[in-house]
């Protein structure tokens, strides 16, 4: 028995890490200000359709034909088909922001399993699926979707998959870089010295001290999915009209471009918005998960 | 004589370097052909230089680095080569100790979660009393029931230091490698885990290889000292043998680098100069040849071997007959 048993009131007060991520975040203006919007984006395209008294499919006859101009009844004018713009807009945004949320899910996951593998296993495992990373960045995004766009057109569930299937890598390779370097830390050797097995000190061991890391690749694939779910749309290989999302909205705001330009830049503008304030998001994450101390 | 708890014969870490498709890359050889046996209830010391393979020896010992060849026997059975299985149930009886009580801890688990999972792994107790065990593990290295919901970062680095040690005993083991356990800490912490390790060894009847470069420590708390020099062993004796009487130029070197607070002490020292020769490359003959000051040409030429000089005594150069270092 020791001689003397240390008094707990000798071990510092317990502030917890969830809390200093949270001091340091609010200090990140532009992520908050990302977070702030990006929040205000949700409520309105949670709430905007019922509250709007048209539907994303409604057409107006007597404004058919051409777009028609921005009024009180229709706030950012109608469409084409006598369609109320602003009604579109805010149903696109609920496709685009799930079809982003679910791809960047389906990234992460995918991305963070072939990094743990590659970098925990190194060896054989690692340069093949480091290879494989290799040709799936190599592979043109825009080419092969021409190329796929004549062939067929994905349902929404596929879309998704395609979507996080072209963006994993980056994850990928963060997560292995992670993994290289937390496997050789004391602790997983302890474990290992206790006889933990392969998935234990990959899953409980390494992975949760990559959450930082992780977290705000994964916020930076909600980006690039909304631009990639966007791109897609527009080239008509996404959702299908009718349904609206902000890319094929833009697409078929193109063709009136001269016209009525006032159709082209709300969604635009909102993808570019979106986009932006996810990114700073993920930096303000980034900077907050920073390893302290 | 009873047969040793841990019997090491030959024990060689090779790590190949460079080695690409293209060209064949160059051996490190970190641990060349280092055998000693540990006693039951024995506390040996190992020191050496830091790249003296120090590090490497004691975790392969434990098979966290896998020997390229050699035989480690614990118990009688052989460790180099067990099956996984095997493996993971002696993982019950030797057990590790690390340098850095900072980077030795997961810092995502709290204590509790810590101590806990080696109770798990290895079956002990039920789900229910597992909290209970963890309290008394946490109270025999000196730390209070209530650390246990705490995480790693509230903690002092002695503290911690006394969690990893409370983690090591949580299984039980008869033995336990104790990497440098106090080179990190402050002096006057560094004496409190000394202290603990010799009231654990007492209380338990461990059997320890302390690895360490501090030499006051090693003698306080050591029955026999190896020396280590580039991957070999120079010499071994007892601690109060080899303090009294070192027979190798390294081992008086050694000694003669720790501060003394005697200011008639001994005048004339072997101060050695320069880093470790490379592994890669080392030193034909013996490996210390490079640094000594009693080098003369045949050791260029033979690889000395360990012979015997005394009880327990053992030194490993072709000069040793002729020297004296103790004067």
């Amino acid at each position: 028995m020791a001689e003397t048993v240390i008094p707990l009131a000798t071990i510092q007060p317990p502030q917890s890490y969830g809390r200093r991520v949270v001091k340091r975040f609010l200090k990140h203006r532009p992520a908050v200000a990302g977070l702030a919007f990006l929040l205000l984006l949700a409520i309105i395209i949670m709430v905007g359709p019922f509250l709007s008294p048209y539907t994303f499919d409604g057409q107006d006859f007597a404004l058919i034909g051409s777009p028609g101009p921005m009024n009180a009844q229709h706030w950012l004018g109608t469409d084409e088909l006598g369609r109320d713009v602003t009604t579109r807009l805010i149903y696109g945004g609920r496709v685009s922001l799930a079809v982003g949320l679910a791809g960047a899910i389906i990234a992460t996951i995918a991305g963070t399993l072939v990094g743990a593998l590659s970098g925990f296993y190194r060896g054989w495992i690692d340069a093949l699926l480091m290879r494989f990373t290799d040709v799936m960045l190599s592979i043109p995004t825009l080419p092969l979707v021409l190329l796929l766009s004549g062939l067929f057109r994905p349902s929404p569930p596929l879309l998704v998959a395609i979507v996080g299937m072209l963006i994993w890598m980056g994850t990928a390779r963060l997560v292995r870089s992670q993994f290289l370097v937390l496997r050789e830390r004391e602790f997983v050797e302890a474990a290992r010295a206790l006889g933990a097995g392969g998935a234990r000190l990959m899953f409980r061991h390494i992975l949760p001290n990559a959450i930082g890391p992780i977290t705000v690749a994964a916020t930076l694939a909600v980006g690039s999915a909304i631009m990639l779910e966007s791109a897609l749309s527009f080239l008509g290989f996404g959702i299908q009209p009718p349904v609206p999302t902000w890319g094929n909205l833009l697409n078929s705001a193109s063709s009136w471009l001269s016209v009525a330009p006032w159709l082209a830049i709300p969604p635009g503008l909102l993808i570019l918005c979106t986009v932006l304030a996810v990114n700073f998001l993920g930096d303000g994450l980034r900077d907050a998960m920073e390893p302290k101390e | 004589m009873a047969e040793p708890l841990l019997q090491v014969n030959d024990l060689k870490v090779h790590f190949p370097v460079g080695k690409t498709l293209f060209k064949p890359g160059v051996t490190v050889k970190a641990v060349d052909g280092v055998s000693f046996s540990v006693a039951r209830g024995e506390v040996l010391g190992l020191v050496g230089e830091s790249g003296s393979g120090k590090t490497t020896l004691g975790r392969s010992v434990l098979r966290l680095i896998e020997p390229t060849d050699g035989s480690v026997r614990f118990n009688g059975e052989e460790v180099v080569g067990m099956p996984p299985a095997q493996l993971k149930a002696l993982r019950g009886q030797m057990q590790i100790i690390f340098q850095d009580p900072y980077a030795s801890l997961n810092p995502r688990m709290s204590v509790g979660q810590t101590i806990g999972e080696a109770l798990l792994l290895h079956h002990i107790g039920t789900r229910k009393d597992r909290a209970e065990r963890v309290g008394d593990i946490l109270e025999k290295v000196g730390l209070p029931r209530a650390a246990s919901a705490r995480f790693p970062h509230e903690f002092s680095g002695g503290q911690r230091q006394r969690i990893g040690i409370a983690r090591a005993l949580a299984v039980n083991p008869q033995f336990i490698v104790a990497d440098e356990p106090v080179s990190a800490l402050d002096v006057s912490i560094q004496a409190q885990i000394i202290n603990l390790l010799q009231d654990l060894r007492q209380e338990l009847g461990l059997s320890i290889l302390f690895i360490g470069h501090d030499l006051s420590v090693i003698e306080f708390l050591c029955d026999r000292v190896v020396v280590m020099y580039l991957g070999k062993i120079m010499e071994t004796a007892t601690a109060a043998d080899l303090y009294a009487n070192p027979r190798h130029p390294y081992t008086r070197a050694l000694l003669d680098a720790a501060p003394v607070p005697d200011p008639r002490a001994r005048r004339q020292r072997i101060t050695l100069k320069g880093d470790l020769p490379s592994p890669i490359n080392p030193p034909s003959g013996c490996v210390f040849r490079t640094r000594c000051p009693f080098a003369i040409e045949a050791c260029a030429a033979v690889v000395p071997s360990l012979d015997p000089v005394g009880e327990q005594h053992a030194v490993a150069c072709i000069r040793a007959g002729e020297l004296n270092l103790t004067e």
